[in-house]
């Protein structure tokens, strides 16, 4: 059990902790598993290969192509339902995602 | 100059398709160029003033505008090579063309802006619409004779310097002897001659040999003004090496290192990734450097290492919101800083398109604003102030207010004038000084 001075002297401690070390305890409160070093060769080797990956040439080529045509208007498939009641063409398969990266925030 | 801050607007307001990626002046100031996210290189020109409008010091117009990349597919890492421009640099101008380098992530392109003025008529071989004659029905020579046409500006690549950097290109650095210049991308700096395009002088490599120990990459690097041996570069833990070409061929180890000493106690998650450097930019007199980091601009005399003579603040309030400024990778972004021609005066940008200029001299500072909202033709912009307090003064606006979308990253100023260039995202604003 603290004595009530010592728990004021806490009170008037937390209120000097800089905004940089409260916004660190934000940052930790809401992501628990984040890694103690964040300027660490993960987040670096991540800076370095910037950029969309895509599976090969083919794969960037078609990308590129649906990016042109994407002005011509047409009718969008339904998306949701796309197995099971008939073998899918390219048209109905949802958009590629990008390769999955891990977020900086899942540590 | 900063006292009566009486910054009025040209008439100069230019959009773009695409978001402007770098903005440099020429040597002269005559030229603007901007490079944007779509590969395109847009040349403005300083129009020499005008007699109806005495009072303007002139107005920049479009000179010309090419692509200078294009998107391109690695196929060895299925990457896509962005055709971004990141940054441009003009050689210093050596007869009635001009010269600048362009660069994406990749490849540097060195291109030629020529003017043609005059077209030769009257050849012996063609007829004026280019059909062919035949020889045999020719009797007579004459002499072509240039006649002149309309102003026509064209922009051909005289050298592709391609296939030197596995990483990213975040420099290029014209060198004071105008043969070579370097260019650096997050591991490695190389040295090129502008007239080879089939090799390259590796001078700086700080890859470890285990990826798994990287503790830090090459931000920005530059060649010094006047000695053509001396450059810097900045790395992402806020420390900046200069080398010296003459003592050795591989400059891993330094001459002079910069650093400024941290209080251990005020470290935190994010010291390291605010202490970054964004850019590098040598004072025009050679005796200074600049740096840019997440919440500063420092300035440090280049004969003391251990701490900069000059801290600025640009944004100090945003250090409260650190948290959701790494959630939103704000954090990361790199901001650019530029001197006046004199080095009286810095600049840099910030958010909600607001950008700062600060006096070294009456150590005043300013903060403007780059939109279309506040600011009308020859209209002088008024101070902006964010308000930190718990009590908002009428004009202030808040921190929470700010848009972190709209960011002024690329600024330059004018190497002799009072004129600055502010990109902010797809639009290029160009500012005076008030005449009176």
């Amino acid at each position: 059990v603290k004595q009530n001075s010592q728990k004021e002297t806490n009170e008037s401690q937390d209120k000097v902790i800089s905004p940089e070390k409260a916004e660190e305890a934000k940052l930790k409160a809401r992501y628990p598993n984040l890694g103690h070093k964040p300027g660490g060769s993960d987040l670096l080797r991540k800076r370095l290969q910037k950029g969309q990956k895509y599976f090969d040439s083919g794969d960037y080529n078609m990308a590129k192509a649906k990016i042109k045509n994407k002005q011509l208007p047409t009718a969008a498939p339904e998306k949701t339902e796309c197995t099971g009641d008939h073998i899918p063409t390219p048209q109905d398969l949802p958009q590629r995602k990008p390769s999955l990266v891990a977020s900086k925030l899942a540590g | 100059m900063l006292g009566e801050v009486a910054v009025t607007q040209y008439a100069c307001f230019f959009f773009s398709a695409d978001i402007i990626s770098t903005v440099e002046f020429n040597y002269s100031g005559d030229l603007l160029a901007t490079g944007d996210k779509g590969g395109r290189v847009v040349i403005f020109q300083h129009e020499q003033e005008s007699k109806n409008r005495p009072h303007l010091r002139g107005e920049y117009n479009v000179y010309s505008t090419f692509q200078s990349h294009e998107p391109e597919f690695d196929y060895l890492k299925s990457l896509e090579i962005e055709e971004k421009i990141n940054k441009i640099r003009w050689l210093p101008q050596q007869n009635a063309a001009h010269f600048l380098l362009s660069t994406n992530d990749k490849t540097i392109k060195l291109w030629k802006i020529s003017e043609r003025d005059k077209r030769a008529e009257g050849y012996n071989l063609k007829d004026e619409d280019g059909r062919l004659r035949d020889p045999f029905r020719i009797t007579s020579l004459r002499v072509p004779v240039l006649m002149p046409m309309d102003l026509m500006v064209e922009a051909s690549p005289r050298r592709i310097f391609a296939n030197a950097h596995t990483y990213h290109i975040n420099s290029i650095s014209v060198n004071s002897d105008h043969e070579t210049y370097l260019s650096a991308d997050d591991l490695r700096i190389n040295l090129w001659h502008l007239e080879i395009t089939d090799r390259s002088f590796n001078i700086v490599d700080i890859k470890p040999a285990n990826m798994e120990e990287l503790t830090e990459v090459i931000t920005a690097a530059e060649c010094h003004p006047h000695q053509c041996n001396v450059f810097v570069y900045s790395s992402s833990k806020g420390t900046i090496r200069l080398c010296d070409m003459r003592a050795a061929a591989l400059c891993d180890r330094h001459s002079k290192f910069f650093e400024e000493p941290e209080d251990p106690s005020s470290r935190s998650f994010f010291s390291e990734i605010i202490s970054s450097i964004s850019d590098v930019k040598f004072s025009h007199s050679g005796r200074y450097m600049m740096t840019r980091d997440y919440l500063s601009v420092k300035v440090w005399d280049l004969n003391m290492e251990n701490r900069p003579v000059e801290t600025y603040q640009v944004h100090e309030y945003l250090r409260s919101k650190l948290c959701s400024l790494y959630e939103n990778d704000c954090i990361f972004d790199k901001f650019e800083c530029c001197w006046n021609g004199s080095d009286s005066a810095i600049m840099t940008g910030s958010y909600n398109n607001f950008f700062r200029m600060f006096d070294r001299n009456t150590r005043r500072d300013i903060t403007l604003e780059a939109s279309r909202e506040s600011s009308k033709p020859r209209a002088t912009l008024k101070p902006r102030k964010v308000s930190t307090g718990g009590k908002r003064k009428k004009d202030e606006i808040s921190v929470d207010s700010l848009d972190f979308n709209k960011k002024i990253l690329h600024t330059a100023w004018h190497p002799k004038d009072n004129v600055i260039a502010v990109a902010a995202t797809n639009n290029l604003y160009i500012f005076q000084d008030k005449i009176n």
